[in-house]
C-alpha cells in the first residue's frame, strides 16, 4: 500500500465530514452541536427512558447511521471481526468517566473541536485539559498500560450492538414508544432522514480514515505521527468556514444558548478525564462507536457504559447547565458545574489512575519473543 | 529474528511493542496482528523508518514481516 500523501488522502476524507457535520447544522441540530458523541448518546438514552431530563430526549439518527454505516463498510471491506475479552468491566467504568467528563464540559472531543471552530473559547481552554489528559495516558501507556487481548469470538456476538441500534431506529420510526423532547436540546434536530443519512455517510469515512480524536494527539505524542490529526484538522477547517459564512462565529466565553459555560477549571478537568480515559480505552466515544460496528463487542460495552453514565449523569445531578439568557428579565445567566458533577468528575478521575496503574502488560503477558 | 504477537491489542499496544522489537535490532521482526486496520498501522510505522515489509493475511488476522 502506497503511504505517501496519506495525510493529504486524511486531510481530504476529515474535510468531507466536517461537510457531513455541516450540513447536519444547517438542517436544524443544535447550536455548535452539528455532531456530538457525548451529548447524542445522552438524548438516546433519555428516549429510552433512561433519564428523565425532558429536554435531552431524542434517539438520534445520527448515533445509530455512525455504528450501522462502520459495520455495513467493515462487513463490505471484509474488515469486520467480531472480538471481546479485554477487560470488558474496566471499559464499561472507563465509558462511564468518558461520560461524566463530556457532561461536565458538555461536549465530546468531536463537539470541542466543532465549538472551537464557532470561536467558543471555552472549548479552546478544555484543548489544554484534553491534551493534558491524553499525556497522562500516553505515560501510562509507556509505562506498560494495557487492558489485554480480545480475542475472535463468534460472528453474531459483534453484530449484537448495530442491530439493537437498528432496532431503535425501527421504534423511532414506526412507533410513539420513545420519549422526544418538546423543548429544549432534545427537539433541536435535522430531520431524520437527513441525521441518518449523515451519520452513515460520516461512520463510513470514519471508519475507513480511524478518525480519532484522542488518538490524533496521543500518535502525535508518542511517534510524533500526524496522520489522524490531518483528519480533524480537516473536520475543523469545513466548520471554520461554515460556521463564518453562516454568521455562526462568534468569539467569546459567554455566549448564551450555545450550549456551553464557562467555568474554565471544571472545562479542563472534564476534558482532562475525558483525554486520559479516551487513550486507556484505546479511542475517543466517536472511535469507539466505530469499533463496535466492526466488531468489537469491547467497543460495544464501552458505548453501554456512556449510555449508563450519561443516564447517571442527569439521574444523580452531575451534568453542567449552558449559559443562557433569562427569558423574563433577559440578563445573562452562566452556566454552571454542579457539586454532585464536581465529586463525581474527581472520583472519576482517581479511579483513572488507578486503573491505569493496575493493568500493566509487564505483568505475565508476553507479547515478544526471539 | 523477534516475533511479536500483537492479536487483539488495541491503539497503539500493537505499534509500541513493534517499535520495541525493531529498537532491538533482532531483524527481522515478524508482527502478528488480529485486524486490518492494525496491519495498516504497522505498515505505516515499517514506511516510516524507511523500513522494508512485506503482509500476507493469515487464518486469524495478518502478518507483517518488517526487515
Amino acid at each position: 500500500m502506497n503511504y505517501k500523501n496519506l495525510k493529504v488522502k486524511l486531510g481530504i476524507i476529515g474535510l468531507i465530514c466536517g461537510a457531513i457535520a455541516a450540513a447536519l447544522a444547517y438542517y436544524g441540530n443544535p447550536a455548535n452541536m452539528a455532531f456530538c458523541i457525548g451529548c447524542f448518546l445522552r438524548d438516546t438514552a433519555g428516549a429510552l427512558g433512561l433519564h428523565q431530563a425532558a429536554i435531552v430526549q431524542y434517539a438520534r439518527p445520527e448515533i445509530i447511521g455512525l455504528v450501522i454505516g462502520a459495520f455495513i463498510i467493515s462487513i463490505a471491506t471484509k474488515e469486520y471481526k467480531s472480538t471481546a475479552g479485554s477487560s470488558p468491566m474496566t471499559r464499561f467504568v472507563l465509558g462511564i468517566i468518558i461520560m461524566i467528563g463530556t457532561l461536565i464540559f458538555l461536549g465530546c472531543p468531536l463537539r470541542m473541536v466543532i465549538r472551537m471552530s464557532a470561536g467558543d473559547l471555552n472549548a479552546w481552554v478544555a484543548l489544554i485539559g484534553f491534551i493534558l489528559g491524553v499525556g497522562t495516558g500516553v505515560i501510562a501507556l509507556k509505562k506498560g498500560f494495557s487492558l489485554g487481548r480480545a480475542y475472535t469470538t463468534n460472528k453474531v456476538s459483534g453484530t449484537v450492538l448495530p442491530v439493537l441500534m437498528f432496532g431503535v431506529l425501527l421504534l423511532a420510526v414506526f412507533t410513539t414508544v420513545l420519549k422526544t423532547s418538546v423543548a429544549g436540546p432534545g427537539s433541536v434536530h435535522a430531520p431524520l432522514a437527513i441525521s441518518l443519512v449523515g451519520g452513515l455517510a460520516f461512520g463510513a469515512l470514519a471508519q475507513k480514515s480511524r478518525m480519532c480524536f484522542a488518538g490524533s494527539i496521543r500518535d502525535v505524542m508518542l511517534m510524533k505521527n500526524f496522520d489522524l490529526l490531518a483528519v480533524i484538522g480537516g473536520v475543523f477547517v469545513t466548520m471554520l468556514i461554515f460556521n463564518i459564512s453562516m454568521g455562526k462565529f462568534v468569539v467569546g466565553f459567554d455566549t448564551p444558548g450555545v450550549i456551553a459555560h464557562s467555568d474554565h477549571l471544571w472545562n479542563i478537568l472534564g476534558m482532562y478525564a475525558v483525554g486520559f480515559a479516551a487513550v486507556l480505552a484505546g479511542g475517543c466515544p466517536l472511535r469507539q462507536l466505530i469499533l463496535s460496528g466492526q466488531g468489537s463487542s469491547d467497543a460495544a460495552v464501552t458505548v453501554f457504559g456512556m449510555i449508563f453514565g450519561a443516564a447517571l449523569c442527569h439521574n444523580l445531578k452531575l451534568a453542567s447547565s449552558g449559559t443562557a439568557l433569562n427569558p423574563q428579565t433577559g440578563a445573562l445567566v452562566p452556566g454552571a458545574v454542579p457539586l454532585n458533577g464536581k465529586i463525581a468528575l474527581i472520583i472519576g478521575i482517581v479511579v483513572l489512575f488507578i486503573i491505569a496503574f493496575t493493568n500493566n502488560r509487564k505483568e505475565g503477558l508476553k507479547f515478544s519473543k526471539k | 529474528m523477534r516475533e511479536v504477537d500483537a492479536r487483539g491489542l488495541s491503539c497503539p499496544e500493537p505499534i509500541m511493542i513493534t517499535d520495541e522489537a525493531v529498537k532491538s535490532g533482532d531483524m527481522p521482526v515478524k508482527v502478528l496482528v488480529s485486524e486490518h486496520h492494525q496491519m495498516i498501522n504497522v505498515e505505516k510505522y515499517a514506511a516510516s523508518k524507511g523500513k522494508a515489509y512485506k503482509s500476507e493475511e493469515v487464518e486469524d488476522g495478518y502478518v507483517i514481516t518488517i526487515e
